[in-house]
């Protein structure tokens, strides 16, 4: 049989940048095929090529058999290729109904196009059970439901070829699940899939095929069945991965910080964080565990000083912290001056300045410690001091002059956590240490977070990802909708339990 | 590439000169289309602004005034506020400063009056600006649609003000008496002869201290750093603990009062009185100073001098010439801002371009 997708020789490079060098493989019609690499390794550049976004330099795409040129995405819909964005692309107050008649509207009356595509997306959803209704709205949905919006989508435009990209980022193991129900359906009805994916338990557990990429080339192509997570691991950076990071033994010192019924509205009264209460010792990393979205965020804002609650209390070292203001500007120097380090979850909207160079953004938030007579700074202590932290964290180019946004994703978290590292805090805030961070840089990135934590430092870690939380955790706090619905010791850690805690159901 | 990667070379000498030249080109066809010879009336533009020694004397009078607006500007856009109202921050200066010497100019010794007039005119101008700057800090009100509102407010206000208060009686000028010596600035021609009867006067110094000032304050100073994070990235700077609204108060403060300093040169140093719409756009003037100037200090410099060059010699070019009216000059203006402003990377693409061809 022909296979569904087949690239052949497939180059691209953006300036000097080669995001594609020859790349060739195929998938099989109803085939399940993951498609895994680091960050920068040239899936998403591949599949955008795939979809029409790109054009590549060099090589062919066939479908079933047939070269075919895939100019826009427009042409790539024609042809049944349908992609599912990791960032969803949907207009949030418009209906599931017209979400998907969005582009094919089909006529100047609306109406009775209206009744019909309703009429077919019900009969959709009967047959993949996807369970969505037509007339809903988009932002009252969950984000797993909003997924499955996209996916009818797709279906709707009767794709035959489907590619999602790191789908289940956003999803609770149980929401997971059913997603992979979905995709198995999908595949009964002779549908191919690309997934894309850096999880490579996901991999093991749906795909039939996958193929490995590394640095642009493909590494790697394998029936599933015969490989292993640590085979592919290797393949993906090129060496081998430690799994088990040395750490010292749990022994927990004073309390550093004791947050007592911290609560959160919005301006328009909606609850944020309900009820938020526990204590962080020296010597300890704390995870909290949830599905992005439930206050996770909100709640490192306010630990921080980068917003102020609308209720409750938290003690730093004994002391409460200065909650009762007007508002929070400048908050955060005061938490940094009494020993609270801060590596924010999203870096490039508050941890760095993209247009500073690296050096300046090593001064982000130490401005004031770093002046000297007339406010001035004393440049070169600032160089050196750039210098062996670029050393010391083996920050990739090392060069204090580079523009940050040039620096891979990976490299700009290495700057921030060694900026927060220096300060020597005592309570360490980590939020996603290691989102859009390649496999390598991660296994630095908690290898200092381990050092810190045996060093006596304070740590409370959010992270989404459960492999970190499992990595890094002594002990897990797990949040849903505001509030914490659980806390587990490591030696507990059980998937299962976690993922029903992350969904917001108790343990019974 | 892009255009963030690119050489300081190319982005801050090579483009600017570029799309500097571009404006001077449709320039030369414009007085080409009057029935003037361009190349001949370029030569008379260079010759009277920049050659002759009055007339580099008038180019850098103009310029020192421009120094002071294109600063104004420079500072706020550092912190990313886009202050239109250089022009209204100068006017109400000139009030603040003219108030400072009817009050004083007959008591006070020149080397008191003048600092207490320069005083009165950043006093005025920072107030002015301070309205602007609290409503966006406090209560997110569009910092550029206040502050073209402030420029007509202010444009009235003067009206009102010199009309009823200021004009002498039994006068008819809309100008305000004139001050005594003691208010005038010390000219450069008493030390430079051949500088002639030229009203260049110790403001150019204050304009070039002002520049190493806002230089050494803005790239090298925590202040500096702070203003820089909240113009590039409020997140960050909030993350940084930079106090957001007070930083936004404050470079407003400064950028009036840097405004309003304007006042100094053109009053103290040329008419010795208020007259209205004494301004004549410089604050209009700054803004294209700041971004032609990319608000470095040197840049600043350069372009005040440009549009100082072009007022003199395109009013001399306009005295020779009768085809070409004195309003050429803003066209010029009007062009440069176009493609210093509007169209900065117009020509960058094909620089990449160029620059990549030789490093392959």
């Amino acid at each position: 049989m022909q296979p569904a997708v087949e690239f052949r020789g497939i180059s691209k490079h953006f300036g000097a940048v080669k995001a594609n060098t020859d790349v060739s493989f195929s998938i099989a019609k109803g085939a399940i095929h993951g498609l895994v690499g680091e960050n920068g390794a040239g899936k998403s550049t591949l599949m955008s090529i795939l979809y029409g976004y790109y054009k590549a330099d060099g090589g062919e795409i066939l479908l079933d058999g047939q070269p075919r040129q895939i100019r826009t995405s427009q042409e790539a819909i024609r042809l049944g290729i349908g992609m599912v964005h990791q960032h969803f692309m949907l207009v949030e107050n418009m209906t599931v109904l017209d979400n998907v008649m969005l582009g094919t509207e089909g006529g100047f009356r609306l109406a009775a196009h209206r009744q019909e595509t309703e009429k077919k997306l019900r009969e959709i959803c009967a047959r993949y059970r996807l369970d969505v209704d037509p007339l809903a709205t988009i932002h009252d949905l969950s984000v797993g439901a909003q997924q499955r919006v996209e996916i009818l989508k797709q279906i709707y435009r009767s794709a035959n070829i489907l590619i999602l990209d790191e789908p289940t980022a956003v999803l609770t193991a149980q929401e997971t699940e059913s997603l992979f129900e979905i995709l198995r359906l999908f595949k009964e009805q002779g549908k191919t899939i690309i997934l894309i994916t850096h999880k490579l338990q996901e991999i093991k557990d749906i795909t039939d095929t996958v193929t490995v990429m590394r640095a642009g080339r493909v590494v790697g192509a394998v029936q599933t069945a015969d490989t292993s997570k640590e085979e592919l691991a290797n393949m993906m950076v090129g060496r081998p991965i430690e799994n088990n990071l040395p750490r010292g033994a749990y022994n927990p010192g004073k309390p550093v910080l004791e947050v007592r019924d911290l609560q959160l509205k919005d301006s328009s009264g909606v609850p944020l964080l309900e009820d938020i209460g526990f204590t962080l010792r020296a010597g300890e990393i704390v995870a909290i565990a949830g599905v992005s979205g439930n206050g996770q965020s909100e709640l490192m804002e306010i630990l921080s000083g980068m917003r102020l609650p609308t209720g409750g209390e938290a003690d730093f070292e004994g002391k409460p912290l200065p909650f009762k203001r007007h508002d929070a500007d400048g908050l955060p120097l005061e938490f940094r001056h009494l020993g609270i380090a801060h590596v924010p979850e999203d870096r490039l909207r508050d941890g760095v300045v993209k247009n500073f160079s690296v050096m300046q953004n090593t001064v982000l938030g130490y401005q004031d410690h770093l002046k000297g007579a007339f406010g001035l700074f004393d440049f070169k202590h600032i160089a050196a001091r750039c210098e062996s932290l670029l050393k010391e964290f083996d920050v990739r180019p090392p060069n204090p002059d580079l523009r940050i946004g040039l620096l891979s994703g990976g490299n700009q978290q290495k700057v921030v956590i060694a900026r927060e590292v220096l300060a020597k805090p005592k309570l360490m805030l980590v939020g996603q240490p290691t989102r859009g961070v390649d496999i390598g840089t991660i296994e630095a990135i908690h290898t200092q977070l381990l050092a810190l934590r045996d060093a006596g430092v304070a740590i409370l870690l959010v992270s989404v990802e459960l492999e970190e939380v499992r990595a890094l955790a002594d002990r897990i706090l797990v949040m849903c909708g505001g509030r914490i619905t659980g806390e587990l010791k490591i030696e507990e850690f059980d998937t299962t339990r976690i993922g029903l805690l992350m969904g917001g159901m108790h343990k019974s | 590439m892009t255009t963030n990667d690119m050489p300081r070379w190319a982005t801050s000498i090579v483009l600017p000169l570029l799309n500097l030249l571009s404006a001077l080109l449709v320039a030369a066809l414009v007085i080409y289309l009057l029935g003037e010879d361009p190349v001949e009336s370029m030569q008379i533009l260079i010759n009277s602004a920049i050659v002759n020694p009055e007339g580099l004397s008038y180019t850098l009078f103009y310029a020192s005034t421009f120094v002071f607006t294109g600063l104004a500007v420079s500072i706020a856009m550092q912190a990313g506020l886009f202050n239109i109202g250089a022009e209204g921050q100068m006017y109400i200066g000139g009030l603040g400063l003219t108030w400072a010497m009817i009050a004083f100019d007959a008591s006070l010794p020149w080397f008191v009056l003048i600092p207490v007039g320069m005083v009165g005119a950043a006093l005025f101008g920072a107030l002015w600006a301070f309205i602007p700057g609290y409503l966006q800090a406090k209560r997110g009100s569009h910092i550029v649609v206040t502050t073209i509102m402030f420029n007509f407010i202010a444009a009235q206000l003067m009206n009102f003000i010199i009309v009823k208060y200021l004009i002498p009686q039994g006068e008819q000028n809309t100008a305000s008496r004139v001050f005594s010596d003691a208010a005038a600035l010390p000219p450069l021609n008493a030390w430079f002869p051949a500088l002639g009867d030229t009203p260049l006067n110790i403001s150019f110094f204050l304009a070039i201290i002002a520049l190493v000032i806002y230089g050494v304050f803005v790239s090298r100073s925590s202040w500096g750093y702070k203003l820089r994070a909240t113009g590039m990235n409020k997140h960050a700077a909030h993350y940084a603990g930079v106090k957001i609204s007070a930083m936004i108060i404050a470079t407003m403060l400064i950028s009036g009062a840097l405004a309003g300093l304007g006042a100094v040169n053109s009053i103290m140093g040329s008419t010795h009185y208020l007259s209205l719409n004494f301004t004549a756009g410089a604050g209009f003037v700054g803004i294209a100073i700041a971004l032609m100037g990319r608000q470095h200090p040197v840049g600043i410099f350069l372009s005040a001098v440009l549009f100082g060059a072009l007022i003199q010699g395109g009013f001399d070019l306009s005295l020779e010439k009768p085809n070409i009216p004195v309003e050429t000059f803003i066209f010029i203006q009007g062009l440069i801002i176009l493609f210093c402003g509007a169209m900065e990377y117009l020509y960058a693409p094909a620089l990449i371009k160029l620059i990549k061809g030789k490093k392959a």
